[in-house]
Formats: structure tokens, sequence, C-alpha cells
């Protein structure tokens, strides 16, 4: 019977790997505030074993850093009647909002195509779509619109060889945020590989929210939309009445 | 200074949206006009979504025209009577305004419509506007006056009623009409309408000039207020933060603005205005004929 549990409990611990991660981060939340400009994050870490060092290639480090993924409609222009116009769009099922990937060394020595589909570690794989409407022709180039339109306004990031590793044991890298952040649970993960064999894995969250008046605001924007419309209101007539009477004042006196 | 706003949920410099609102206010004081027809094209030129630009150009303009309507109080040169029936226009324009918005939102064209809109009025005003500066500049030479034209078809239309201020009485379709046309421009492309009502009033309804202004303001205020609570309830879309600088900025402009005005000759300050009208509209509409950078979008804030 004893032996039975210590079996049962002995397949229920998590297989011990020999290379571990212990993480660090410069912060593990990021607050958008009145006069946020964006944030950039320090990731850092070591890499704990009770072995010595493995022979071969050296072992490689990446970080990615994602924020919430959401279904996202990518509409394409068309020229009709002389202007462009929105015709075609595509509902693709999940991308996130920010995409960031930083690696130690160049892509394909980092990881294999194999481990990066089990793991979805590279930006195209970040993105899910699997049902574009029939009437659509090529549905690739809306999922990939969503990653040149993203690139260009700093939301994914390809970072080639910014991981720095010292000593096969200590690593870093930082990631920079930019200002037009969606507030959400930011998943971190880092991954040891070898070879482009993922050894060992992370995970952790950086929490990005709005904070203070810009909180305020927009919470009650949507949970209250009646009165934020209200106060918005008033504080335009109180503005537009004071702007008069400063104004007549200043003329009069 | 970056600003975030938490609606638009982009980060803005802080300069550049005060110096937007100065500018705009400067205009208004100058011309006499709301500005929110300048407004609205300057925060897409900014990169702020057509729907959050709309909404909280609506709110904007509840700020600028209630310190004008509060002048034309006190000289009494606003007609209350004309004022609500073409705020009962108004009203029902606008909540077909927001629904029309909200349906082409959900199909993606909303950003085609504002830009649309302000390419056709735009166009149109600037046009007739120069026309009519040139005109005046010659006549003002030979000497001649035109004269205003007494008896239309709006004179033969029922339910008439009797408009003390304004020294009219007339049918309430007319003024009910206007009201409507002008509601529903409000809603979609977040202007007071002023640039329309106030030649519908003296042209079609031969409203006297001195009470038009007044008139015109007194019924922007409700519209333009009803359409900002139907943008902040059914999208969410009223960047407050944003309303406030633009306003600060617009209500110190609107006094520099005023001062420049009374140094300058009427005439020179239409042609200016319609060129300046003409000009933007002009870079909205070249953006619809050009080919675009990037064919692909993707909805964002406001759905656009």
């Amino acid at each position: 019977m004893m032996r039975w549990l210590f079996a049962l409990l002995f397949l229920a611990l998590p297989a011990k790997a020999a290379e571990e991660v212990v993480l660090g981060l410069s912060h593990d939340r990021v607050s958008i505030t009145a006069n946020f400009d964006g944030s950039e994050i320090l990731i850092f870490g070591a890499i704990k074993r009770e072995t010595a060092i493995p022979e071969g290639p050296p072992l490689q480090v990446i970080v990615s850093l994602s924020g919430p993924s959401k279904p996202e409609t990518v509409r394409r222009k068309d020229r009709r009647f002389g202007i462009w116009v929105n015709t075609d769009s595509v509902e693709v099922d999940a991308a996130p909002s920010f995409y960031a990937v930083a690696t130690s060394a160049p892509w394909s020595e980092a990881i294999t195509e194999v481990e990066d589909l089990r793991h979805k570690i590279s930006i195209p794989r970040a993105i899910r779509s699997v049902g574009a409407p029939m009437t659509v022709e090529n549905a690739q180039a809306f999922s990939d619109a969503i990653i040149r339109i993203r690139e260009d306004n700093g939301l994914y990031q390809l970072l080639e060889n910014t991981v720095a590793v010292d000593q096969q044991t200590l690593f870093r890298t930082s990631i920079k945020m930019p200002a037009n952040l969606v507030e959400g649970a930011y998943q971190t993960r880092i991954f040891l590989t070898r070879e482009g064999r993922v050894i060992n894995k992370f995970d952790t969250v950086i929490d990005v929210r709005k904070v203070g008046l810009e909180r305020w605001l927009f919470s009650l924007s949507r949970s209250n939309p009646m009165i934020y419309g209200l106060l918005s209101l008033t504080i335009a007539i109180l503005a537009g009445w004071g702007a008069s009477t400063a104004f007549r004042m200043m003329r009069n006196g | 200074m970056q600003i975030f706003l938490p609606i638009a949920e982009v980060s803005v410099n802080l300069f550049l949206l005060l110096g937007a609102g100065t500018l705009v206010g400067i205009l208004s004081g100058m011309f006499g006009v709301g500005g929110g027809f300048l407004i609205t094209p300057l925060l897409f030129f900014m990169g702020i979504s057509p729907a959050v630009a709309v909404a909280t150009g609506a709110n904007q303009i509840v700020a600028s025209s209630f310190s004008g309507l509060l002048a034309h109080l006190r000289r009494k040169t606003v007609d209350l009577q004309m004022g609500t029936v073409l705020l009962i226009g108004g009203l029902v324009g606008a909540a077909l305004g927001v629904m029309l918005f909200n349906y082409l939102r959900s199909l993606g064209q909303v950003d085609l419509l504002v830009r649309l809109c302000y390419v056709i009025f735009l166009g149109i005003i600037g046009t007739l506007m120069l026309i009519e500066s040139i005109n005046a500049i010659r006549k003002s030479r030979t000497g001649r006056t035109s004269k205003r034209h007494k008896h239309n078809w709006v004179h033969g239309l029922p339910l008439k009623m009797r408009f003390r201020t304004s020294g009219l009485y007339i049918s309430v379709i007319p003024p009910i009409l206007v009201g409507l046309a002008v509601g529903v421009l409000a809603a979609v492309m977040g202007v007071g309408g002023g640039f329309i009502m106030v030649p519908a009033m003296i042209y079609l309804l031969g409203m006297p000039t001195k009470v038009v202004i007044g008139t015109s303001l007194f019924q922007i205020i409700f519209v333009a207020a009803f359409t900002t609570m139907l943008h902040a309830v059914t999208n969410q879309t009223v960047d407050m933060p944003l309303a406030v600088l633009l306003l600060l900025g617009g209500v110190v402009g609107a006094q520099i603005g005023t001062v420049i005005g009374l140094r300058m000759k009427a005439e020179q300050l239409r042609i200016l205005l319609a060129l300046l009208v003409m000009l933007v509209g002009a870079k909205l509409g070249l953006e619809l004929l050009l080919q675009p950078d990037e064919l692909y979008s993707i909805a964002g804030v406001g759905g656009a």
C-alpha cells in the first residue's frame, strides 16, 4: 500500500529538469498614467543546475512577452467608384495586442520549427486564424497585415540576438513597450533551448493597468456611460461659462 | 510632453493638442464659426479614430457654444421660440444620425462616411463662401446692394406659427427640417452645424441677421449635448481629457481671434476662411482618392 502511494507521489511531482530558470523582473507591473510614454522592462535571471554544464552547443534563451489576445477584424481597402473603400474583411481568431520575442542567437539557431510550432513562440505562430470566409481570397494576407501594421507601431517586435547570456548561467534582456498599450495580464515566457530543443520553460505575468485618473475615467465610461456623459457635459458647460465670465471680467476691469 | 488619452487609447503630444485647440479657437474667434468642422479633421490627422474624434468634437462644441450663447442671451439676440422648433428637429436628427453612425460602424464603413461627409460639405461650403465673398467685394466696388427675397415657397406651407423675436409668421415645417438636417450632421460629423444652419435661417426662413447666430447657438448646444450623451452611452467614445485640452486651447484662441478679426475686413476674412475650408476638404479628399500606403486596417477603438 505504502509503496503504491510513494509511486503515485512520484508520478505527481514534475520531472525535475537538469537546467532550470530563476527569474527576475525590473518591475512586475506597468502603470498607464496620464503622462505614460511607454515603458522598458528589464528581464533577467539565472539558470540553476545541479550538474556540470553539458557538452555541445551552448544554451540559448528565448524571452517572449505577450499582451492579451482577442479576436480582431481586419479590413482591406479596394478602389470602388474611384475612391478607396473598406471591402473584404477577415476575423482573425486571436491576436495578441502586444508581442515581443527576444532571442540570444539568430532565430534559426535558437529554436527549431517543430518546437516553435509546439510552443507558439514566433510572431506568426502567436496569431491564430482558422475560420477565414471562403469568399475572401488569400486570407493569409490578412494575418500578415496584422503583423505588418503592429510591427510598424512597435507592438510586435522580433529581437534577435538581444538576450545576453553569460557563462551559460546568467541572462538578461530589455523589452521596450510603446505608449499605446492595451490593459491586461502580459504573459512572460522564458525558454531555455539546446540545439533548438526546448529543455525548460518558465511563465510569469506582468500586469499592465491604467491607474489614477485614467483608470477612473475609463472604468466610469464603461460601467456608467450615462454618468460619464453627464460629467463630460457638466465640465464642458462649466468651462464655457468660466471662460466667458473670466474674459468679461478682464475686459471690464 | 506626451499625454495618454484613456478612451482613444493613444498617447498624443500635449502641446500639439493645446496648439490645435488654440488654432481652431483663433479661427473661430476671427470668423465667428464654431470650429467643429476643423477640429474633427485635425484629430483625424493626429491619428485619433474617427469615432472618438466625432464624439469628443461634439462634447467640445457644447463648451465653446455655451460661452457664445451667454453673450447673446445678455444682448437678447436669441429667438427662443424658433430655437425650440429647430431643436425638436435637431434632437430627432441627432438620434437618426447616431443610429446611422452605429450601423455603418458595424459594417466598418464609418470612417468612409465621416470623411465623405467632410469632403462634400467642406467642398461645397468653401466654394460657395469664396464665390459670395468675391461677389461682395465686386458689389462694394460698384456700390450696388442685393435685396433679400421676402416671399418664397416657404410661406405657402401649413402649420403656421408666429415667431415674435424674429418678426416672422411662417410654417414650422421648414425650421424642423433644417433642424433635422443639422442634427444628422452633428451626430455624423461631430460639428455644431452652424455653417449649414446660419445660411438656411437667413436665406430660407428669412430671419433677421441679428438673431441668427444666437438662435443657432441655442440649438447647437442642446443638439451637441444630446449627441455627446448618445455617443457616450452607445459607443463609449467620448474622451474627456481630450475634450478638456482642446477646450483650454480653444477658449484662449477665441479671444485672440476676436481681436485679429476686428482689425481685418469682413470680405477678406471670408475669402481666407473659404480657402482654409477648401484646403482641409481637399486634403481629406486626396486621402480617399490616392492609394493608401497600407490597404489593410485593424478595427480598433471605436471600430473604424
